[in-house]
């Protein structure tokens, strides 16, 4: 991928606001944010509702992928572009399972919803119409998704990226400051891992920064691109952004997103954990 | 819960105020509260921490750690607007912005 493989500008999507190969998806945790307005013609997926397993914490399977995409109209040739709330975080989360599950043409538009609204760009009420799809995914490409055990053998081996918040990697805050943080888990990072918010990957109009500020920002900060990286955060989804300009923007090789993340990891018996500002050592 | 932002901010019923160092406020124009507003907070050192759109009412509610913060505004047809503020457990720190 590249950037300009890979994400779309505000303009190009207001051009292609009436092209049917080209399907707008909104992506919220608060959906009551698409339904008081969306783009023209946008599909709706709730992060929770549409992309989590309702059991078992883990999120949709192939086929559970099949039908949501085949019940918004979604087709295999489409070219999905992916837009949000809180800096495209869920937007790039679904990104990361498009590509997970094979998707061919999947892009971000550059800043979200925000962008949009603070260019003052039309959003409208009507419910899109598109007629249903027989959609069909691929296998779950493994090469993409970190799981624990392979997180606690890349300390002190691979690049860990925490892309948490400094107080969140501190272990100061447990969440982010726009939730209540009392948490069942403990608070501090993985050892040896770097912290690099996702925000200093973004503008303040939620875009991203251009590619050699975001090549010198990862490795100003100690990530070796000679290795493999595994990116987390709290639940996965602003680590998504993080992989998503590591291994779509920057084009780098062997980049997984550690979807348990800290609300997982932190919770583990007998795992080391960090607290404090210092990245700590692997022993 | 998710790590999204609930428009306004989480609303304060079952939260435990007293372990809890919140900055909440309004945002406004010419008088009236701005809906869709984009609150930013960033720590003492300006890393940015957390965002939310306003609500209808222009509300915004952050749970912060103890300590100073700058509260960044930023909406539609204005300039970003930066307020300090000082966060402590147990209190709640009110602020109005005009943009």
């Amino acid at each position: 991928m590249s950037r300009e493989a890979a994400l779309v500008t505000a303009d190009w999507v207001q051009d292609h606001l009436d092209d049917d190969n080209v399907v707008l998806v909104e992506v919220d945790e608060d959906t009551t944010a698409y339904d008081k307005g969306h783009i023209k013609g946008a599909v709706k997926i709730d992060w929770k509702q549409d992309l989590q397993d309702p059991v078992r914490r883990d999120f949709v399977n192939k086929q559970q992928f099949e039908a949501l995409l085949s019940e918004r109209g979604v087709g295999n040739d489409d070219t999905v572009v992916l837009y949000g709330g809180n800096n495209n975080w869920f937007a790039a989360y679904a990104y990361w399972y498009f590509k997970l599950y094979g998707h061919s043409d999947v892009r971000l538009l550059d800043g979200g919803r925000k962008k949009w609204e603070l260019d003052s760009r039309e959003l409208t009420e009507d419910a899109p119409n598109r007629s249903k799809s027989s959609y069909t995914a691929g296998e779950q490409d493994a090469s993409l998704r970190a799981y624990r055990d392979e997180v606690v053998a890349a300390i002190g081996a691979q690049n860990l990226v925490d892309v948490r918040s400094p107080d969140e990697y501190a272990g100061r805050l447990l969440a982010p400051a726009h939730l209540p943080q009392e948490q069942a888990q403990r608070a501090g990072h993985i050892p040896t891992a770097s912290n690099i918010p996702w925000s200093k990957a973004a503008n303040d109009d939620g875009t991203f920064r251009a590619d050699d500020e975001l090549q010198s920002l990862y490795a100003d900060a100690g990530v070796d691109f000679g290795k493999d990286t595994i990116a987390y955060c709290r639940i996965g989804e602003r680590s998504a952004h993080t992989w998503f300009v590591l291994h779509e923007i920057l084009e780098q090789p062997n980049v997984k997103n550690y979807d348990g993340s800290w609300t997982e990891y932190g919770s583990l018996v007998g795992v080391p954990v960090v607290v404090g500002d210092e990245a700590g050592s692997a022993s | 819960m998710g790590c999204g932002a609930i428009v306004g901010g989480v609303s304060l019923d079952d939260v435990d105020v007293d372990k809890e160092a919140i900055i909440q406020g309004q945002v406004m124009r010419d008088g009236q509260p701005v809906g869709g507003a984009y609150v930013r907070l960033h720590d003492k050192d300006g890393e940015f921490t957390a965002e939310m759109p306003t609500s209808d009412a222009g509300e915004f509610r952050f749970f912060a750690a103890p300590g100073r913060w700058t509260v960044r505004t930023l909406a539609p047809k204005a300039e970003p607007v930066d307020r300090a503020v000082v966060a402590s457990i147990g209190n709640i720190a009110e602020l109005t912005v005009s943009i």
